[in-house]
């Protein structure tokens, strides 16, 4: 704008490019209106999380006194499919001779160790148990159940688990081999109570 | 488009009502009067249909969620009472369920007409996006819907496209994870997620009501589309919609009623998986999971792809890459009518459609999905590199001089007997 002649008292007023109180009132109360609305919605978000009675701590105890190496089991645990095979020596060779550096999923995701351990076939079970796998029988890639466990079903081409979704295959050590799964099936925290019982969770 | 108002209300109560709320005035504007193209074609009736599809999917929907029982324990049960014992109750149910399928029929015929004679180009960009957004709202519609039923497909179609999310444990690790228990509301797919889903299933028709009307306002502001793709010049070019074009449209949808019938009477299973009348089983999955037929081609897409993520992001964009087409489609024609080059891939593109639907039908083995791989790089391809490229390159054909010309030749003059209603709309 030209510079345009006017009497001081004026200019306060036509300094328009300078804030002023009512400015900072605007900005103050459109602020406080914001995050007193994303308070009143977080309710309204939340309220769709697991409720207390999901939360609550369920556990599952198991007897692996009867099944004989060979078999395999599936129990129930927060609504999910357990996995519990006992296998046979060659399963546990074949699942030993794998390299590490070989597999698509380098991490045993086993909620009992660190979170950076590598999927040995030692970190998928627990020490002085071998023969036992302990797992989430859900496939990592969309939550189908995979086939394995009944005597007759397909379990893919490493002898473990075969999802029919898409085609993922789990090797005797249940880890990721062949598909679009990004990671081994997860084996949850779980505790022997004594030589042939389990508590899960 | 924008023409002077004729609405004349004769009683005493109209002229009241239309000082203080002129919705009379409103309906006989946009719809008794209102200009429109006088060459439009039957692809141009899906509109209508697809109105009336959502009345009978929110009528028979209300009524139905006065029977059902949102439980995992009462769900399946409660929708065979409703095919045994409730009265009328067969056939609210497979109105409903056949009522999806030729809701998805119709609004697939209308996105392909849309896309056919250009009309998402200027001025018509924000009409094309609200209808890619009721697409959409259908597509979670559908989906949430047939979750109810609570059989087998219904369970694993829930478990494999919520688990969708957990893609992004590869993005940030955890928050996946996080995302679906908070759809879930619990470790795995039961009582709180079959409730919420029905919770959203009845509001979401709703919102697609909701924006239907803003996808009309927004048709009435540049008016319609034709198959010549030419801007109207005159009162010559329109006819009024009523009485042309609601007869038109009432007998286009007649047919389709016929169609509607014929499926819902003789064959309401035709389309459905027989799988979906088992009970939902949390221990067993089905052999062979598959989405309803009109979910086939996205399906595909996904599964195209090795990569979980990627496989996600390829089906997502499958659909939101509509939302762009407005300006990848570089041509100064809007009708393929003119297109002699687009014209190819254009056609190559609704096979390309149809295929994907038939392979995602498939499983993913073999050839299924080496085809499958082809066809999902054809699909993206035609919209990210034909459409920019072949719009720059190809010379349109010529266009006739106006809508009228098209019609009538170009040297015709107006037929001597115009009707009343045609004089009344040239005299305007």
């Amino acid at each position: 704008m030209a510079d345009t002649d006017h009497s001081p008292a004026q200019s306060p007023l036509l300094a328009e490019d300078e804030p002023t109180r009512r400015d900072v009132i605007l900005v103050a109360a459109a602020g406080f209106a914001a995050v007193g609305a994303a308070a009143a919605l977080w309710p309204l978000l939340d309220q769709m999380n697991p409720d207390q009675s999901a939360l609550s701590v369920a556990t599952t105890e198991l007897d692996l006194a009867d099944v004989d190496p060979g078999q395999a089991i599936t129990v129930m645990w927060r609504g999910k499919p357990i996995f519990v095979r006992h296998r046979t020596d060659e399963e546990i060779a074949a699942a030993k001779a794998v390299p590490v550096d070989d597999l698509p999923d380098a991490l045993a995701r086993n909620a009992n160790l660190p979170d950076d351990a590598p999927a040995t076939d030692e970190n998928r079970t627990t020490k002085g148990h071998e023969g036992f796998l302990i797992m989430i029988g859900i496939c990592t890639h969309l939550g189908c159940i995979p086939k394995g466990q009944a005597p007759g079903d397909n379990k893919g081409d490493y002898d473990g688990w075969f999802c029919p979704c898409h085609g993922s295959q789990y090797d005797t050590a249940g880890r990721i081999r062949k598909g679009p799964a990004p990671q081994n099936l997860a084996i949850p925290p779980y505790a022997y109570t004594s030589d042939t019982k389990v508590k899960i969770g | 488009m924008a023409h002077a108002s004729s609405y004349q209300p004769t009683s005493s109560f109209g002229q009241w009502l239309d000082a203080r709320l002129p919705v009379g005035r409103v309906m006989h504007d946009q719809f008794m009067t209102f200009p429109t193209p006088r060459n439009l074609n039957y692809w141009w009736t899906f509109g209508g249909i697809l109105t009336f599809m959502l009345a009978v999917q929110i009528a028979t929907g209300v009524v139905l969620a006065m029977h059902y029982v949102p439980t995992p324990e009462g769900a399946f049960d409660s929708v065979e009472t409703i095919m045994r014992d409730v009265n009328w109750g067969w056939l609210l149910r497979y109105s409903h369920a056949v009522g999806g399928s030729m809701f998805f029929l119709a609004a697939y015929i209308h996105t392909f007409r849309g896309l056919y004679y250009g009309s998402y180009k200027a001025p018509r960009e924000v009409l094309w996006i609200l209808g890619v957004l009721i697409l959409l709202l259908m597509i979670a519609t559908a989906f949430m819907g047939y979750s109810l039923v609570w059989g087998q497909m219904s369970f694993w179609a829930v478990t494999v496209i919520t688990n969708l999310f957990s893609s992004l444990d590869a993005v940030i690790p955890g928050l996946g994870t996080k995302l679906v228990q908070w759809i879930w509301g619990g470790f795995a797919v039961g009582a709180p997620t079959l409730n919420r889903l029905f919770s959203l299933h009845y509001l979401f028709p709703f919102l697609i009501a909701g924006v239907v009307v803003l996808h009309i306002w927004a048709l009435h502001v540049p008016g319609n589309n034709n198959p010549t793709g030419i801007d109207v010049k005159g009162p010559r070019d329109t006819v009024p919609f009523h009485p042309y074009y609601t007869i038109k449209d009432g007998f286009a949808l007649l047919m389709f009623v016929l169609l509607f019938a014929v499926l819902l009477f003789y064959a309401p299973n035709l389309l459905g998986h027989s799988d979906n009348y088992i009970p939902a089983n949390p221990l067993q999955t089905p052999p062979h999971i598959v989405p309803e037929w009109y979910f086939l081609p996205f399906y595909a897409v996904l599964r195209a792809i090795p990569n979980k993520l990627m496989g996600v992001i390829a089906l997502i964009s499958s659909i939101a890459i509509l939302f762009f087409v407005p300006w990848l489609d570089t041509s100064k024609v809007r009708s393929t009518r003119y297109r002699p080059i687009y014209k190819w891939f254009f056609w190559v593109f609704v096979v390309t459609a149809i295929v994907l639907g038939y392979l995602g039908s498939q499983p993913p083995e073999g050839w299924y999905l080496i085809f499958g791989r082809i066809f999902t790089a054809y699909y993206f391809l035609f919209f990210l590199v034909v459409m920019p490229v072949v719009g720059l390159l190809e010379k349109p054909a010529k266009l006739p001089g106006s809508i009228t010309e098209s019609v009538l030749g170009p040297d015709e003059p107006l037929p001597l007997s115009v009707p009343k209603a045609r004089q009344r709309e040239q005299v305007l």
